[in-house]
């Protein structure tokens, strides 16, 4: 089983590659997939009302359960979130963390969209 | 830096340590707790549950990691054996000693085990703690009869659990009637009945003598000669204080046992506390949570020198909970109070008792009984412990006022003062402060921030009532709005969506919503949305839960099941074989469900639409299993093969499954048809049901199996097939535009004013003329019926959803089976906390 330690946060200054993943228009509006960015599977989401990209682990720390691409996006206050569709536990897309309980807060990376395509950064 | 050592680790145990950390953190006290139990301390009142559940984490009072985060050491498993108050140490059963500069004793008590010859045998059980449960679950397993000893409160709890464990069970009581410590003759005869029509069989005035049998016990002999055939007994008579430390250290103790303790639950060693029920107030052991947790918080005060009040005794008032029967006692019950005139009501009709009694001077009330109906226990409570005014008939008190002039005792007369919420401290002040002053419009955010309510449960209707009436004194009107996105109930979104013919999700947020919604308002949009127009699901696939937005019901680990449609449980052997077939190939388990039909479990995302596309080829159509919507209509064999059989259930079923499958709802629905009265199908239990009658069928809605079982009620009775359609179609769709989000037909006919009645007056008499509208909507839902599986496969766009990656075609590497009985299971649930 993936180790959750595999996935850590990775600031814009801490990027050494950028990865290209998928044509922008391939992502549902205000929604998710996920993607093999080398041996990791990260979450990417195309958060459309409010014109930015996101990206997080894929992996839910509840229960260790490869799914975060499939939640449902939305915001807490301002906060972007989304809910695990598990058990719908609610992770901040900002800053990874988890917003209606203690379950560790979940991996966020860089997202940027070029030439159409969408890349996500790693260390 | 002092140090604490608590002894014990149960619920007020955890209440002491989590008040002490509330005052002063780790820098000032270190606490070390010792624990005989194996798990942390959890919710012992709620220790039932544990019948259905077989879950400890649910029971826990905090989660493992918690003691760490309060720098608090745990150590479970750990017996202490002797104080010594001299050198200020302990001494584990290992043999090591640590040393305290506070001692805190919560060592809880021990059943009591009356001296009956026999009573060591194998069978004989106590309920105190998690590991009898256990015992008692797996020794149930092998027999057919239990009984229990003792009928107080407890005991008749666990002789529902008893019963829960499918045991045919008894209650043995010595005293002349159950509940002898709360109930007077009459309160005890009502409930007698009550609980016999349960099923538990009730022997009072019973002297148990003797335990027969070998090493094994097999009945019960009694002191007047006759016996009991039953193969377990659970013994609940009451309980002993554990205090078999106060000999080593010299402690006193109280005259019923327990640690002697003053009114700061000091001992007569100032350094060693006592709480809980280990404690002795007054020669008097208080065997209830509520008192415990006010001594928790007494003694943690004192330790830390905050001021504090005293403990002054505390109210033994108690309702019983979890077994189908209301009963609640309150203040004093018996009427033992010198001059204290009685006054009761009984109904042998409706199973109900109700007693006051009132001080001599008429003025007060002193306490009381009710069974049957506990509606008014929070009241009467606050009334007695208030001591407020009763009003001049005091009978009104009890049967309500007849003749116009209200009795002038409601919720906002309380005093602010008045504890509402006994197990967490909460004043009724408290409650409206919190509403006031944090804005609160949501009764859970309520109870989440002020804990009332969140332990024993007896008094929620009441924290409820105190939130109505303050919203509505602040001119709010309670409405069940859908979320902070949306200002709206689900009923007005409805009528919103229906007039303004809003399509999708983002036209209604940016019309009448704000922010950027959220999980809960998605879905209730989507299924209004295909409420109203029966549009295809997977087109606004972001807003749906995860089981529509991939049209299959996910599973641990990711997987999904797949469930064809099998309209009234009737299936060919061709169908049967390509379920088989598709099984074995995509390596699928297969169950058959309690809906008449085949679940194929553990299907990958990759794969779906493969195993669809064959499903659909041998002529199979979506179950609809994943979506809020009709599920199956179950039947019985009927008159084409059963002998008394009145009616073809079975054509009947098919003709009802076909109608309404697709439709989206609130919640699930599902369907029973029966050929005759035996009720085969067990359509009673559903959320509409047929039961054939010489005449045609009685039609029965708003039935529910699961955790909160309800029979359906009898809508109309002998009428004839279209008729019954008629109505049927008028039924769902009138549920459909006017429950709430995620209301079972159950729940939505509890809340509505008037109840069967009033929906009988809607449906069949039409009393609101929208009979004719109700079918036309249900008519144009039925006409955009289309199988969601075989849209979803012949459209190449959304099959790219099913893939695990949307930029490779591997499945998920992380997606691990087992195998159990010839077949495979996912892994299980992996847990990682901070
Ligand atoms: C089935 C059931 C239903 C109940 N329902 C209700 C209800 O509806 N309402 C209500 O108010 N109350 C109810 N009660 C009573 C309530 O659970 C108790 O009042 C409460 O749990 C007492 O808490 P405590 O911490 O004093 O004792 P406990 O919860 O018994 O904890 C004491 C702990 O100390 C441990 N211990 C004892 N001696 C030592 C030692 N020497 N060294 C180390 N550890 C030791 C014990 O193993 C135990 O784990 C119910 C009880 C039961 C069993
Ligand atoms: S309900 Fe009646 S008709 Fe149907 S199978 Fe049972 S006995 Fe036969
Ligand atoms: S696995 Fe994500 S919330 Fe439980």
């Amino acid at each position: 089983m993936t180790e959750l330690t595999t996935y850590k946060t990775t600031t814009p200054a801490e990027v050494s590659k950028w990865i290209a993943t998928l044509p922008a228009d391939e992502f549902p509006e205000n929604g998710g997939l996920n993607v093999k960015v080398e041996d990791l599977q990260i979450a990417i989401f195309n958060f459309t009302r409010r014109n930015e990209w996101f990206a997080t682990q894929n992996l839910c720390p509840h229960k260790q359960q490869m799914i975060l691409s499939r939640g449902m996006i939305g915001s807490d206050g301002d906060e972007p979130k989304v809910a695990c569709p598990f058990h719908k536990k609610t992770f901040s897309l900002k800053t990874g963390e988890n917003l209606n309980g203690d379950e560790c807060p979940i991996a966020t990376y860089p997202v940027k969209v070029e030439g159409g395509t969408v890349y996500v950064g790693i260390a | 830096m002092k140090r604490i050592i608590v002894v014990g680790n149960g619920m007020v145990s955890h209440k002491f340590c989590l008040k002490l950390r509330t005052i002063a953190g780790s820098d000032t006290y270190e606490v070390v707790i010792y624990g005989e139990e194996t798990w942390p301390a959890y919710d012992r009142v709620h220790l039932s549950e544990y019948f259905t559940e077989q879950s400890v984490d649910k029971l826990l009072m905090a989660p493992s990691d918690w003691y760490q985060d309060q720098n608090i050491t745990l150590k479970t498993g750990q017996l202490i054996i002797s104080i010594d108050p001299q050198q200020r140490t302990v001494l584990t059963h290992e043999g090591k000693t640590d040393h305290y500069d506070y001692l805190v004793l919560a060592t809880g008590s021990r059943p009591f085990v009356p001296k009956i010859d026999g009573v060591e045998k194998r069978g004989v059980f106590v309920y105190r703690t998690i590991e009898d449960l256990d015992q008692i679950i797996s020794y149930a397993k092998n027999i057919k009869r239990g009984a229990v000893l003792g009928g107080g409160l407890l005991g008749l709890e666990a002789a529902k659990a008893l019963l829960d464990l499918n045991l045919d069970a008894q209650v043995i009581e010595f005293a002349p009637r159950l509940m002898p410590r709360q109930l007077d003759e009459a309160g005890s005869n009502t409930l007698k009945s009550e609980i016999e029509s349960l099923g538990i069989e009730i022997l009072l005035n019973k002297n148990t003598s003797k335990v027969a049998g070998t090493d094994q016990m097999a009945g019960l002999e009694f002191a007047d000669g006759s016996q009991l055939d039953t193969e377990m007994l659970v013994i609940s008579c009451g309980i002993i204080s554990r205090d078999e430390l106060a000999e080593s250290a010299g402690l006193e103790k109280g005259a019923r046992g327990g640690f002697k303790v003053n009114e700061y639950l000091q001992t007569n060693d100032p350094n060693i506390y006592a709480v809980g029920e280990a404690a002795a107030f007054n020669d008097m052991i208080y065997g209830l949570v509520a008192p415990g947790y006010d001594m928790a918080e007494i003694a943690a005060n004192h330790i830390t020198d905050q001021a504090s009040k005293t403990f002054t005794g505390a109210d033994m008032s108690t309702k019983l909970k979890l077994i189908g029967v209301e009963v609640g006692s309150f203040g004093d019950a018996l009427g033992d109070t010198p001059g204290s005139i009685p006054i009761s009501f009984e109904d042998k009709n409706s199973g109900i008792y109700k007693r006051i009694n009132i001080s001599s001077d008429k003025k007060h009330l002193l306490g009381g009984i009710l069974v049957g109906d506990t509606s008014d226990y929070g009241m009467l409570l606050q009334i007695t412990q208030n001591s407020m005014a009763i009003p001049p008939n005091p009978e009104d008190l009890i049967l309500g006022t007849r003749g116009g002039q209200a009795n002038g005792n409601t919720i906002l007369d309380l005093p602010d003062t008045a504890q509402i919420c006994s197990c967490e401290n909460v004043s009724k002040g408290d409650l409206v402060d919190a509403i006031k002053s944090q804005n609160i419009t949501d009764l859970k955010e309520l109870r989440n921030c002020t804990g009332a309510g969140t332990g024993c449960g007896a008094c929620s209707p009441m924290v409820g009532d105190i939130f109505s009436a303050q919203l509505k004194e602040m001119g709010q009107t309670v409405r069940k709005t859908l979320c902070p996105h949306f200002d709206y109930t689900r009923q007005e979104l409805y009528s919103l969506i229906k007039v303004k013919g809003i399509k999708t999700y983002n036209e209604l947020l940016d019309q009448y919503g704000e922010g950027d919604g959220c999980e809960t308002c998605k879905p209730a949009v989507a299924s209004l949305l295909a409420s109203i127009w029966n549009d295809k699901i997977l087109k606004q696939e972001t807003i749906q839960d995860t089981n529509d937005r991939f049209l299959a019901n996910i599973q641990k680990g990711g997987s999904y099941s797949v469930v064809p449609r099998v309209p009234g449980g009737e299936i060919t052997p061709e169908k049967l074989i390509a379920i088989g077939t598709v099984a074995k190939k995509y390596d699928l388990y297969t169950k058959i469900t309690g809906g008449q039909r085949i679940d194929m479990f553990g299907a990958r995302l990759n794969d779906l639409p493969k195993i669809w596309r064959e499903l659909i080829d041998a002529g199979f159509e979506s179950g609809h299993a994943y979506g809020k919507s009709l599920r199956t209509v179950k039947s019985c064999v009927g008159s084409t093969w059963c002998r008394y059989g009145l009616h073809d259930s079975v054509s009947y079923a098919i003709e009802i499954e076909d109608r309404y499958k697709g439709i989206r709802s609130p919640h699930k629905l599902k369907g029973g048809v029966s050929g005759c009265r035996r009720e085969c199908a067990e359509a009673q239990a559903k959320d509409f049901g047929l039961i054939a009658t010489e005449l045609g069928y009685n039609l029965y809605v708003c039935g529910n199996g699961g955790a909160n079982p309800q029979h359906a009620k009898l809508l109309a009775g002998d009428i004839d097939e279209k008729t019954a359609i008629k109505y049927l179609d008028r039924f769902l769709m009138f549920y459909i535009q006017t429950a709430e989000p995620l209301n079972r037909t159950a729940v939505w006919l509890n809340k509505l004013d008037g109840g069967i009645d009033y929906l009988r007056e809607v449906v069949v008499e039409d009393s609101l003329g929208i009979g004719e509208d109700l079918e036309k909507d249900m008519q144009a839902l039925i006409a955009a019926y289309h199988c969601e599986w075989k849209e979803a496969i012949n459209d190449e766009k959304m099959m790219k959803r099913f893939s695990h990656f949307a930029n490779s075609d591997d499945y998920d590497p992380t997606q691990q089976f087992s195998s159990m009985r010839e077949m495979k299971k996912p892994a299980g649930w992996e847990s990682i906390s901070k």
